[in-house]
């Protein structure tokens, strides 16, 4: 086996490996550096995480696993010291490792501007997922500050995610429009425009004098004297090849490492990848040309003839709801035209720019539908003189096609490229797709196409409805309903990042479609609310289904049922007696015990409610939450009290527990069982949280069901006391009110989240505490009897308005 | 016309709610919308029955709550891909006040 040694691992020497092992497994044997402490992931995914539509976890590409099954020897966490190029080894901190052959990817580094300042805590760059993790951490802090200096494509997805974090931005920039490289001065005012609508401050042609602050950041100075408060400054104005290791070898260096057209250094043993390259005097810093690159990298390194070759690059800005595009060289010249299209209204702006005969650049603001076309065009050299006057329209217009998006995609040639990142042109989605990869999941997993910034997902469907036909079933995530295009989990992650506090905010900032929602989303939407800021929103009757809003369960006569709470399945005769006095008295026609141990009274008329809820309460009954999404109730056995088996006060328990959690809404219904001993009376292996004791304490199981799915319980933890089983069951409840979709019962979420994750949380002393205390706060606005508070304040509301049987008969 | 009757404050009904009225046609549900229009139909479902008044009012639209039938409170059609109709009935907002035309109320068969 021949040895590799690689020095970095970052996207571009990732994906080299990935061809390397596609081909040749087996045959390498790898050892991989990387400064980091952690594998590879992916780098341009960073901006989700800021803003909190991603996880970390989310965005890994190579995870252990990976690294394990190709055989790597994974040295993360560990920084190259030196090459020696004549003995042909690699020294890092913890020893010197041999090479055949050698792949430098060593990326490139944030430049810090010298600054008087920027050494002091609070600045950061926008690299890697510490200066990510620093950012979030600062953003937490209610009101807080931020800086960004510069304004290119880094600067501002770190200015719009941290805004969506909840914190103030100014997004400083040296020229006189943003994103100079990319866009012209009319694109960059438009989105100068849709920043600052969303709050993000700009300050153009920005000169910063220095940072200040006593032992850590606290304001940003312009040389116009302006001070910005800051407790975090992030610096985004550009990168530098790192090519430290690179030059102490004496390989040749320019701005970057140089390399030929096979990647190889000017040591035929040496290659080098990505970032710190400079291939016939360009530099790369988009993953487009990297991967191109990492392909000619694995080939070389096989024997084979490749050649990498730069190609036309295009930019889209990944900030939700900023849709722009620019490819090609648009800059004005004396042999060069401009078509403009201007929407002012729909803020889009369209440019093209032609030199002779064909398209040599385009910038788009607003309406990137058609971008791909475009860059096709600019691309491929393509003549437009023949179409020249419809030319700004888009494909649509070329030839009377029709407007429709599918057509337009049919209509591309194989060779039009889809993926921009992964280089995947439309003829290799459509062999796969032929080749059995007939959903999304499988098209990523064989080509790459939309596996990386994802902005091409869309596209990559219509190649897959276009080739399959009737037999494609988008598999995309299922939004909430027609009101919104946004799921139940990027609402409730929107809800959260946004500090979105009322339904017209959650309406406005998840663009929905209706005026004011639907029976499907408005009593989601009232839910995630109410279980994110108890203290903030006030619960929408109105967005309740009608069990909840009565609070009693409607029956197919439109008549209700009455059930009152019976804590842990243990009564009275008094009680009794007011139940029976209770069905007389409104001449209840079915008096029922129920499976959850109390009685339930059916077949009440709505107008009836107040009444006999205020008979029952003057019995010291409340309402048993037989109708909500919330706690229903807790099963229990006699346990030590009567049973000769019994292992603990299992009754007693119960009611703790239903004492502790009665009131509290939840996702979907939630159903408790305390057993006193492993026989199990109280059948609580099949409920959302069940209980058994032992001996040595009491075993918790989570996410049961005895409803259309059958399921045991699976162990959640075992402990030894009661307060440990109340704290641990109110911490699952909670975790399980702030994460789960609106009617997904604890046994479907956790299947979707996993135990693990659930234990992790619930198990950790710090989390659960939190936990608790969230759950608490959340107790005191709702633990309330709703038949008093109805008895009292909402009775007229069950009684009809006016009666015209008289009156309009006359 | 003098053939208003004055059923009540507009304050009575929850936005996005409905109230019943009783009449000799049977139980009308008064519904507001969330932009405090009024509309007047029959509180009969004519799938199941269900009580109308008792559903979640969107736009001008409910939703029967027993069965998630839509019905626009203007036409009284069924929306989507049930098929049906609900009596509706002239109601207006007035000085605050919510009126209902007696005449249609009376002249009006029952619906089915």
């Amino acid at each position: 086996m021949q040895k590799l040694v690689v020095i970095g691992a970052g996207m571009a020497s990732g994906r080299a490996l990935e061809h390397l092992f596609d081909t040749q497994p087996g045959e390498w044997d790898v050892t991989l550096f990387n400064a980091e402490p952690r594998g590879n992931y992916n780098r341009i995914m960073l901006s989700p995480v800021l803003s909190g539509e991603k996880s970390y976890a989310e965005i890994v590409t190579h995870d252990e696993d990976w690294y394990a099954a190709q055989g790597v020897h994974c040295r993360f966490g560990e920084k190259v010291v030196a090459i020696d190029r004549a003995a042909k080894t690699v020294t890092g901190e913890n020893g010197t490792v041999a090479y055949d052959k050698l792949l430098i990817a060593t990326g490139s580094n944030p430049f810090i501007i010298p600054l008087p300042g920027h050494q002091l805590p609070g600045v950061v760059a926008y690299r890697d997922l510490e200066d990510t993790n620093v950012m979030i951490e600062a953003s937490a802090i209610p009101g807080a500050h931020a800086v960004v200096i510069g304004g290119g494509l880094l600067g501002l997805e770190a200015a719009a995610g941290l805004r969506l974090r909840g914190m103030e931005v100014t997004v400083l920039h040296i020229a006189t429009h943003l994103m100079e490289r990319q866009l012209d001065a009319a694109a960059g005012f438009l989105l100068q425009k849709d920043l600052e609508r969303r709050g993000i401050n700009c300050i153009l042609q920005a000169n910063t004098k220095q940072i200040t602050g006593d032992g850590k950041v606290e304001a940003v100075e312009l040389a116009d004297g302006t001070v910005l408060p800051a407790s975090l400054v992030v610096m985004a104005v550009g990168i530098r090849p790192n090519v430290q290791l690179a030059k102490e070898a004496g390989l040749a260096v320019g701005k970057a490492i140089h390399v030929d057209d096979q990647m190889v250094t000017s040591d035929a043993d040496i290659l080098a990848v990505g970032e710190c390259v400079e291939h016939q005097g360009a530099i790369f810093g988009l993953v487009a040309p990297l991967y191109d690159q990492a392909k000619v990298v694995a080939a070389t390194l096989r024997g084979e003839e490749a050649t990498f070759v730069q190609k036309q690059l295009s930019t889209k800005l990944k900030v939700t709801g900023c849709d722009l595009f620019s490819a090609g060289d648009f800059a004005e010249g004396p042999n060069r035209e401009d078509i403009v299209f201007r929407d002012p209204a729909r803020g889009v702006y369209k440019r093209l720019v032609i030199e002779g005969e064909k398209l040599v650049g385009a910038v788009f603001y607003g309406d990137t539908a058609d971008s791909n076309w475009f860059f096709g065009q600019i691309r491929d050299g393509a003549d437009i003189s023949a179409n020249r006057d419809t030319l700004i329209f888009g494909p649509a217009f070329q030839g009377g096609a029709p407007v429709d998006p599918m057509a337009a995609v049919a209509a591309l040639p194989p060779e039009a490229e889809i993926c921009g990142c992964n280089g995947v042109c439309k003829g290799a989605i459509v062999d796969a797709i032929k080749g059995g990869a007939v959903d999304l999941g499988a098209v990523r997993a064989t080509t790459k196409a939309s596996a990386s910034c994802g902005t091409c997902t869309g596209l990559v469907e219509q190649v897959l409805a276009s080739t399959l036909g009737g037999a494609f079933e988008r598999n995309a995530p299922q939004p909430m309903c027609k009101c919104t295009d946004l799921t139940h989990e990027d609402v409730r992650r929107l809800i959260k990042s946004q500090e979105l506090k009322s339904m017209p905010a959650v309406w406005q900032a998840g663009a929905w479609k209706t005026p004011d929602g639907c029976h499907s989303c408005r009593p989601a939407l009232n839910f995630y609310l109410l279980a994110d800021w108890p203290l903030e929103y006030t619960d929408d009757l109105q967005s309740r289904f009608i069990n909840e809003r009565k609070h009693a369960n409607i029956q197919k006569d439109g008549t209700f049922s009455v059930m009152p709470r019976m804590w842990g399945g243990i009564t009275t005769p008094d009680e009794l007696r007011a139940i029976a006095d209770a069905a007389d008295k409104f001449k209840v026609p079915t008096v029922k015990v129920t499976g959850g141990q109390r009685i339930d009274l059916l077949g009440v008329k709505g107008e009836d409610l107040p009444a006999i809820w205020a008979d029952l309460n003057a019995a010291g009954m409340v309402s048993g939450h037989a109708y909500s999404k919330g706690l229903r109730t807790v099963k229990t056995c006699v346990g030590t009290d009567h049973c000769r088996f019994g292992t603990q006060d299992s009754t007693g328990l119960g009611i703790a527990l239903e004492k502790a959690l009665w009131g509290s809404w939840t996702p979907h219904k939630v159903k408790l069982a305390v057993s006193g001993c492993p026989r199990n009376c109280a059948e609580a292996t099949c409920k959302d949280v069940g209980v058994i004791c032992v001996d040595s304490g009491y075993q918790i199981g989570v996410a049961g069901a005895a409803g259309m799915d059958v399921k045991e319980t699976e162990r959640l933890a075992d402990v030894k006391t009661e307060e440990e089983v109340l704290d641990y069951t109110m911490a699952f409840i909670q975790l399980y009110r702030e994460n789960a979709k609106y009617l997904d019962r604890p046994y479907k979420w956790v299947a979707k989240v996993g135990l693990d994750w659930v234990k992790e949380q619930v198990l950790d002393a710090g989390i659960r505490a939190q936990l608790v205390e969230r759950f608490q706060i959340s107790q005191s606005v709702y633990q309330k009897d709703p038949w008093a508070e109805h008895v009292k304040e909402r009775a007229e509301q069950y009684v009809p308005v006016a009666d015209l049987t008289k009156f309009a008969a006359e | 016309m003098s053939d208003w009757i004055d059923i009540g404050p507009l304050d009575a009904i929850p936005p996005r709610g409905a109230r019943k009225v009783e009449t000799p046609l049977g139980c009308v549900a008064v519904f507001r919308t969330g932009d405090d229009r009024v509309f007047a139909v029959n509180n009969r479902c004519p799938h199941k029955g269900g009580p109308l008044n008792e559903g979640i009012v969107h736009g001008q639209s409910v939703t029967c709550p027993l069965h998630n039938w839509v019905f626009d409170l203007s036409t009284g059609l069924a929306q989507g891909a049930d098929e049906g109709r609900i009596d509706t009935f002239p109601a207006k907002l007035e000085g605050g006040r919510v009126l209902l035309a007696a005449s249609a109320l009376r002249a009006r068969p029952v619906a089915a």
